[in-house]
């Protein structure tokens, strides 16, 4: 199969020009630059199209097994096809938590028999996200984990986050830290300062992520293990890890759309759908996180897409439960950060391609001859509306409902094969 | 003129002028019941919901009374004893609720922003009786009101809020409806109890009492929650009172004239001594006594009247 005609983007290898892609049984068989060859296989043809590799989402709630009315992998992947996402990392806070060999396998292979795209599975740190003792990392491995985590909460006892960052790399496992100290913002439901108090709702001050945040960056300076801190939202917690990185720590982070495209105002008016943890910042956070993806403090883009129905979020705000679902907006997101700040098409690119393949350690992210085949075409000069209707997830909670996008995936090619296309 | 303002949600939604009305108005209205016979027939076949979602006596009772001297039909409904308690989320008992067609819901509830969504969806005119502790407006009206009948001004007082300003929805809607008037507010509180951002409110903070207790014309007290104690706000009662309560010698330090209030239910003991709720200064059962006569001008307000205008 070949891909023609099109504007290659693949920041993995440093081309950003017009080019020609080959197919072969399910991997990158050749990219060519200059001018195309006959060929009687089947042609995509891309012109106006941008090339790109098949996006990596390192920060995905499937919700399989335990709470598959608000999302299972069918559904879940469904949607992430029609965003361009080829990968997914679904995170542990599932019922049955994944904590054991035994839910990983029953992940894999449902992932195996229903997904359209690649589901690769986080393992919890404790077991039951309990905080207290180490979950079967090796054999989750085994069973293909390719992270640990906490997810939903932080690991709370700094010796065990410790002995469980050591475990993790016994096995060469990435740990990703969700940052919380809940004894700071114990009610909390949005971001602490002048609006919260305005609205009458409790906040969850910067101070909450960052505390963890410089305790995880400690624990990886002092043990020399890599942490990578997810869904940063606080200016200071950036501070934090820039400072870090800085001094040699390997600490690495991302940020999410939301995190980047709004702010605490959006809760003004209390819709639930921008409610989630960490909250909506101030505009200067999120100039802050720009400002980290220009400058490569922050490596990636994740979308913590989160699941709820319609009852669970059409409560009070105090009430409802945090969490927005992204996959399918996420890059029409990242097409706005590139326009509305300016930011290189292709350094973006590689916060939701190359950088998260790298610090998972998996393969993929890239258009390099000889990797699998997964591929993306935009069309950035299409736009369209994000109605409930177009919504693919089981849930609909998302704060850009009713928004325009600019720029729309035109069809995802997950090793070789198209699983979504219009 | 017509007044223009389907609810009553915030007192940061009025303006000077507007809540300048409600309080002329309420004059009137207050003339009411001093009659020997309580009742005009304004509202009449009208009909008012009360949804009370917390515990309430006050603002329940003077909401029930204000309604029946306006000759209008009233329905009260609290948590308990509705299917609240049986899981219904708030919205669906509103829905329901609405399907009966009423004039006016009066909504009373623990977490903020339901009546201002209530607002915006229903066709009825909406009344917050106090929603978490984001505002609530008619007792800021009834505070206003009772303010400027005893100094027949607002402009150029100086009210002192003392207490839990961070959990208030009384502050928050005094704040900014005292400040529109005129008014000079300022915040007495420990640390641990005054909003994050309350230094953008334009009001003056402060954690002593003392040295703000004789320039004040009028000292609000509010009320000491006990829950507050369990998630460590304070210390304990006894600290809290000699701090931040109003007692015989606090009200020895207060200007001549000066009054004291309290938005009610009273902690006698904590946050104010027998002294100073029943001594000569306090002004607490007027506010009573106003809330009524306030809430039949919002009543009217709202559901159709017009704004007599000299």
């Amino acid at each position: 199969m070949w891909i023609k005609g099109g504007t290659i983007i693949d920041p993995a290898n440093g081309i950003e020009q017009a080019g020609d892609i080959h197919i072969r049984e399910g991997l990158i068989a050749d990219v060519c630059l200059n001018g195309s060859r006959e060929t009687d296989e089947e042609v995509i043809d891309a012109s106006g199209l941008w090339v790109i590799p098949g996006l990596i989402d390192m920060h995905v709630h499937l919700r399989e097994p335990g709470f598959e009315y608000k999302e299972d992998i069918a559904s879940g992947s469904r949607a992430a096809a029609a965003g361009g996402i080829t990968t997914v990392v679904c995170m542990p806070n599932t019922d049955p938590v994944n904590d054991n060999p035994s839910v990983t396998r029953y992940i894999v292979e449902k992932a195996r028999h229903q997904a359209l795209i690649r589901v690769l599975p986080a393992g919890a740190i404790t077991r039951g996200l309990q905080g207290t003792e180490l979950s079967e990392m090796g054999l989750m491995k085994a069973a293909g984990i390719v992270a640990v985590t906490d997810d939903g909460k932080s690991v709370t006892d700094a010796g065990v986050m410790r002995r469980g960052m050591e475990y993790a790399a016994t096995f060469d496992l990435p740990v990703i830290s969700h940052c919380q100290d809940k004894s700071l913002g114990v009610s909390g439901v949005m971001n602490e300062g002048g609006l919260s108090s305005r609205l009458g709702l409790a906040g969850i001050p910067s101070l909450t992520e960052d505390i963890v945040i410089s305790r995880d960056t400690l624990l990886a300076r002092y043990t020399g293990l890599p942490i990578h801190i997810t869904h940063v939202s606080t200016a200071s917690g950036l501070e934090i890890i820039r400072q870090a990185k800085e001094a040699g720590v390997r600490v690495s982070c991302d940020a999410t759309p939301h995190h980047l495209l709004l702010t605490e105002d959006r809760v003004r008016g209390y819709d639930t759908n921008a409610k989630m943890y960490p909250p909506l910042r101030r505009e200067e956070d999120r100039l802050a996180l720009i400002e980290g993806i220009r400058s490569g403090a922050v490596d990636c883009i994740a979308t913590d897409h989160a699941p709820h129905a319609r009852d669970e979020k059409d409560l009070d705000f105090d009430l409802a439960p945090f969490g927005v679902i992204g996959l399918q907006t996420l890059l029409p997101a990242i097409y706005r950060l590139h326009r509305g700040h300016d930011i290189d098409f292709g350094r973006i690119l590689a916060c939701v391609t190359v950088n998260p393949a790298r610090i998972l350690g998996i393969e993929g992210g890239s258009l390099s001859p000889g990797v699998r085949a997964d591929v993306t075409l935009f069309d950035p000069s299409s736009s369209w509306v994000f109605t409930r209707e177009s919504v693919l997830s089981k849930s609909a909670n998302s704060p850009f409902i009713g928004t325009e996008m600019q720029g729309r995936v035109i069809r995802t090619i997950v090793e070789g094969r198209s699983v979504y296309r219009i | 003129m017509n007044w223009p303002h389907k609810d009553v949600i915030a007192i940061s939604d009025l303006t000077a002028g507007e809540i300048g009305h409600v309080l002329d108005m309420a004059s009137s209205f207050k003339e009411i019941s001093r009659r020997d016979i309580k009742k005009v027939p304004t509202l009449r076949g009208k009909t008012v919901v009360l949804l009370f979602y917390e515990p309430s006596t006050r603002t329940r009772l003077s909401f029930e009374i204000a309604a029946k001297r306006l000759s209008a039909d009233t329905v009260s409904l609290s948590a308990s004893g509705s299917s609240f308690s049986k899981g219904e989320t708030i919205m669906d008992a509103v829905y329901n609720v609405m399907a009966m067609a009423p004039d006016c819901i009066v909504i009373r509830y623990p977490y903020a922003g339901i009546p201002a969504k209530m607002a915006e969806l229903l066709p009825c005119s909406v009344i917050n009786g106090g929603d978490g502790f984001h505002e609530h407006p008619t007792q800021a009206l009834l505070d206003m009101y009772s303010l400027h009948e005893h100094f027949g001004r607002l402009q150029g007082l100086t009210v002192a809020i003392v207490g839990d300003i961070m959990h208030s929805r009384v502050a928050r809607s005094n704040v900014y409806g005292l400040k529109k008037m005129g008014a000079t507010v300022v915040l007495v509180a420990p640390k641990t109890l005054l909003p994050p951002g309350v230094e953008t409110w334009g009001a003056q903070v402060t954690t002593e009492l003392d040295p703000v207790i004789p320039e004040a014309d009028a000292v609000m007290m509010l009320r000491v929650q006990k829950e507050r104690l369990s998630e460590r706000f304070f210390s304990d009662e006894r600290e809290y009172a000699v701090f931040y309560g109003m007692n015989k010698r606090r009200v020895d330090m207060m200007k001549d004239g000066a009054v004291i209030m309290h938005p009610g239910p009273m902690n006698r003991g904590v946050e104010i001594t027998y002294d100073a709720a029943d001594g000569a200064r306090s002004i607490i059962l007027d506010q009573v006594e106003n809330g009524v006569a306030v809430r039949m001008t919002l009543l009217y307000l709202s559901m159709g009247g017009t704004v007599n205008v000299d």
